[in-house]
């Protein structure tokens, strides 16, 4: 790393931290006077929970009454990924191998951690519907799992062609789309799920998305752990 | 059939672009370019018949997404503001496809940028769409990541800067824009603009949310002095990406802060803000357009010039604050968002040939294209239509919402932002003359162009043309804009 | 002062701290965690808003806001990270300073 970060200088620092200073005092008059009393939507969600399909008030706004902020935020996730992807030079998910780790220590507590993380995904997805979890929670034990297999030299990055990691990073948002428009076809709107058919859609929708999110989040740490040079493109780095 | 669709319309525009954008990530550059002439083309069979519906109904349409409704719900709605907007984006994003599918080899290096273009445009339409704050919190970040994934994907070392410095700027304008949306659901308990409107009262909290709001969103517009970020960003871009941010991205933060201002009638809630916005309008009218004369290479230029286009934007909110009657406000709303329209158009044709222009010269500096016109009559032809229209010469589109504007400043007699208008016009004509007296011109040594193609050709001239008929045929737009506008612009008068 | 008015003061503090970052150091992962840091911030305030309503259970709303804004805010950090990544191997630049933009 370079070390010629030039410092910035004493008089602007002083001129930040006074203006900082300032926009604290100013938020924090705001925030102060914020009414302390219930003017949110909480009461209107606790009334409907019974007919959004799952118990949770939270995975209820997140997948029910304002499953359309999820839909674009697992499309920010998917538009991420591609955007991580479209900086890699070519042929770089195919190719190569992180460098193994010769560390047993590390190997033989993947052995043991990856099978356990895999039951705890499980359980997260399964627990979403009537307590604290769901899809991303569940998604991320799966993709800190990935991590760690790759890591310890078990799974070389490319043992996935391209075209499955990309058909799995996609399924999660695909199959959510076609649930959002599956009520269209009867004459209901987009994201309007009949009551009976409220909770097994969005088990679907979660099940699925944390395979995707799992998978978005190892591609997006192997793409960008892996060192960027020619070796690694040729695919002999090991 | 149609009964059944034309009640879901809003939903299936943005599903298309959804799954489009979905399976262009999946398959080759020839397949990913097959789907996104067929969205595009989809694209506007659907936002016309959307605006002809609104048109036609004269109505606000409201789609209730999962049939809950505010504010348990999210809810959609389209106006004449948002149809005009949606239609914008689709004429322009049809002529960026196509130039697209003309400009880049097919390669699969720029795969990805199908995929990348189609959520920046489903991004637009959920955002032009959306009538909740927080939603629009994540339309934003959809706008931006696909934005700066498309400002990066040359991987050239400019552009790569340039990325990072919009990433962070825009980034930092969406985070401000969250603590907004927070403080406001703090104090009013609701997302919807529809029941923001009802339930706004002056206290700190509500006010800190708006200015917050507002400070974020004039980050990601670009309002001088916050548009250190765009130059770069626009100008290392390549062309179908660099006429997409100029012409459509940063008209949809601006979107927003006019909804902004008409739901908390933002110059009561936080008075000066309007005339403050106004002022920032005229420094960026200025200072875009003197730095724009100075550059020395011609997309640099293109993009000053975007600085300064985005000025005019904000002196509808100074002049519709100082209205005294329902008209004059209306005149001069009318005025900034055809000014929107217009711009989008003519910048869209400016940003798509100056690419064809630096194709054909293989170069990007401005003295390497003396005596283009000889050459290249047609990319030079449009470039000249184009200005045309950003000094805002009769006949074109920029013409009328400068007229409308100068009309509307001497109606309330705040005749000092016609001086503006009128200012800015000269110095566009400078920066404008100056190229093009430079394509009629000679240089020092033959200029070489190499072979070019006619899709590239074509597009700009297309919607070069099209900022000139908006200029004649003005009135249909002005038409559509005007019961929306009218209904918007009452929360902003004094 | 009471609980809740510590947290809100505590977001409103560590929001100013990240736009710190973010503004005045040049490194830029620095600028990221400083976004981080503003995101944080926000999250903290929504939750604070959300225990306000009277009652064991809190408002369901704000929190989904901070998962929405969490999952956004890790998509947008992890393409900068990847940024940041590619401009070192292409340039070795690990700062805007190091540009000259009109080259």
């Amino acid at each position: 790393m370079p070390n010629n970060i030039e410092r910035p200088r004493r008089a602007q620092h002083i001129v930040a931290v006074g203006l900082l200073v300032a926009v604290f005092v100013l938020l924090a008059r705001a925030v102060l006077y914020i009414p302390m009393h219930d003017t949110g939507v909480a009461s209107s969600i606790q009334d409907n929970l019974q007919i959004s399909g799952v118990l949770n008030p939270v995975t209820a706004v997140l997948l029910n009454f304002r499953g359309y902020d999820t839909l674009l935020e697992i499309a920010v996730l998917v538009l991420a990924i591609i955007g991580v992807l479209s900086l890699q030079r070519e042929g770089m998910l195919a190719s190569g191998r992180l460098a193994p780790f010769a560390d047993p220590a590390l190997s033989l507590l993947t052995r043991i951690l990856v099978p356990m993380m895999i039951l705890i995904a499980g359980y997260l997805l399964w627990a979403g519907e009537k307590a604290p979890g769901g899809a991303f929670q569940a998604g991320s034990i799966l993709g800190a799992a990935g991590v760690l297999v790759t890591l310890s030299g078990h799974v070389r990055p490319g043992w996935l062609s391209p075209a499955i990691v990309k058909i799995i990073i996609a399924v999660g948002f695909v199959v959510f789309l076609v649930a959002a428009i599956i009520p269209m076809f009867f004459d209901k709107n987009l994201l309007e799920y009949p009551l009976h058919l409220a909770k097994p859609l969005i088990i679907l929708i979660e099940t699925w998305l944390t395979f995707s999110i799992g998978m978005i989040l190892v591609t997006m740490f192997i793409s960008s752990a892996a060192p960027i040079t020619d070796d690694y493109v040729r695919g002999d780095a090991t | 059939m149609l009964d059944l669709i034309q009640p879901q319309l809003p939903a299936i525009t943005l599903a298309v672009l959804l799954f489009a954008a979905s399976a262009a990530f999946l398959v080759r550059f020839e397949r990913a370019r097959a789907i996104a002439l067929v969205a595009a083309g989809v694209q506007v069979v659907l936002v016309s018949w959307i605006t002809w519906i609104v048109v036609g109904q004269d109505r606000v349409w409201v789609y209730t997404i999962g049939g809950w409704g505010a504010p348990l719900g999210i809810d959609l709605t389209i106006d004449g503001v948002s149809a005009v907007m949606m239609l914008l984006t689709a004429v322009v994003g049809c002529v960026v496809t196509v130039y697209s599918a003309g400009y880049f080899p097919p390669k699969d290096s720029y795969r990805l940028f199908w995929s990348l273009w189609l959520f920046l445009w489903a991004a637009l339409f959920a955002l032009f769409a959306s009538n909740d704050i927080f939603n629009l919190y994540v339309c934003l970040e959809l706008l931006t990541i696909s934005a700066v994934g498309l400002v990066a994907i040359s991987g050239e070392r400019a552009a790569l800067f340039a990325g990072m410095r919009y990433i962070l700027s825009a980034l930092a304008g969406s985070l401000i824009y969250l603590f907004g949306v927070a403080l406001v659901y703090a104090s009013t308990g609701v997302l919807d603009f529809d029941l923001l409107a009802t339930q706004v009262s002056i206290d700190p909290t509500t006010q800190a949310g708006l200015a917050l709001m507002v400070i974020g969103l004039l980050l990601k517009t670009a309002l001088f002095p916050m548009h250190f970020w765009l130059p770069p960003a626009h100008a290392n871009a390549v062309a179908p990406v660099s006429a997409v941010l100029s012409a459509l991205v940063v008209k949809g933060s601006f979107y927003i802060i006019f909804k902004l201002m008409h739901v908390f009638t933002g110059h009561e809630m936080i008075p000066g803000l309007a005339e403050l916005m106004g002022i920032l309008g005229v420094c960026a009218i200025i200072w875009g357009s003197v730095q724009a004369f100075t550059q020395k290479r011609l997309k640099m230029m293109v993009a000053y010039s975007t600085v300064a286009q985005i000025g005019y934007l904000f002196l509808l909110f100074p002049l519709v604050a100082a209205a005294d009657d329902i008209q004059t406000a209306v005149l001069a709303a009318s005025a900034g968002l055809f000014h929107a329209v217009s711009h989008g158009l003519a910048k869209g044709a400016m940003f798509l040939t100056a690419g064809t222009i630096v194709k054909a010269v293989g170069s990007d500096r401005l003295e390497d294209m003396a005596g283009l016109s000889r050459l290249a009559p047609i990319p030079a032809f449009t470039f000249a239509i184009a200005g045309v229209s950003m000094v805002g010469l009769p006949p074109s589109g920029g013409f009328v919402s400068k007229w409308l504007y100068v009309s509307s400043a001497i109606e309330t007699g705040a005749w000092w932002w016609a001086g503006a208008v009128v200012v800015g016009g000269l110095l566009a004509a400078l920066y404008i003359f100056k190229v093009i007296a430079l394509f009629m011109g000679s240089g020092k040594e033959p200029l070489q162009v190499g072979v070019s193609n006619r899709v590239i050709t074509i597009a700009p001239l297309v919607l070069a043309l099209m900022s000139l008929v908006i200029g004649v045929f003005g009135q249909p737009i002005l038409d559509l804009l005007y019961p929306a506008v009218e209904s918007l612009t009452a929360g902003m008068m004094r | 002062m009471t609980q809740i008015e510590i947290y809100l003061l505590a977001g409103a503090a560590m929001f100013c701290i990240g736009l710190y970052g973010l503004v005045v150091r040049p490194h830029l992962l620095h600028k990221v965690m400083g976004l981080n840091v503003m995101a944080v911030a926000v999250f903290l305030v929504l939750v604070s808003v959300a225990r306000r309503v009277p009652g064991p259970t809190p408002d369901a709303l704000p929190h989904a806001m901070v998962l929405t804004g969490i999952v956004v805010s890790v998509a947008a950090t992890a393409y900068s990270l990847a940024l940041i990544k590619r401009i070192y191997t292409e340039t070795g630049a690990v700062t805007l300073q190091e540009t000259d933009d009109d080259a």
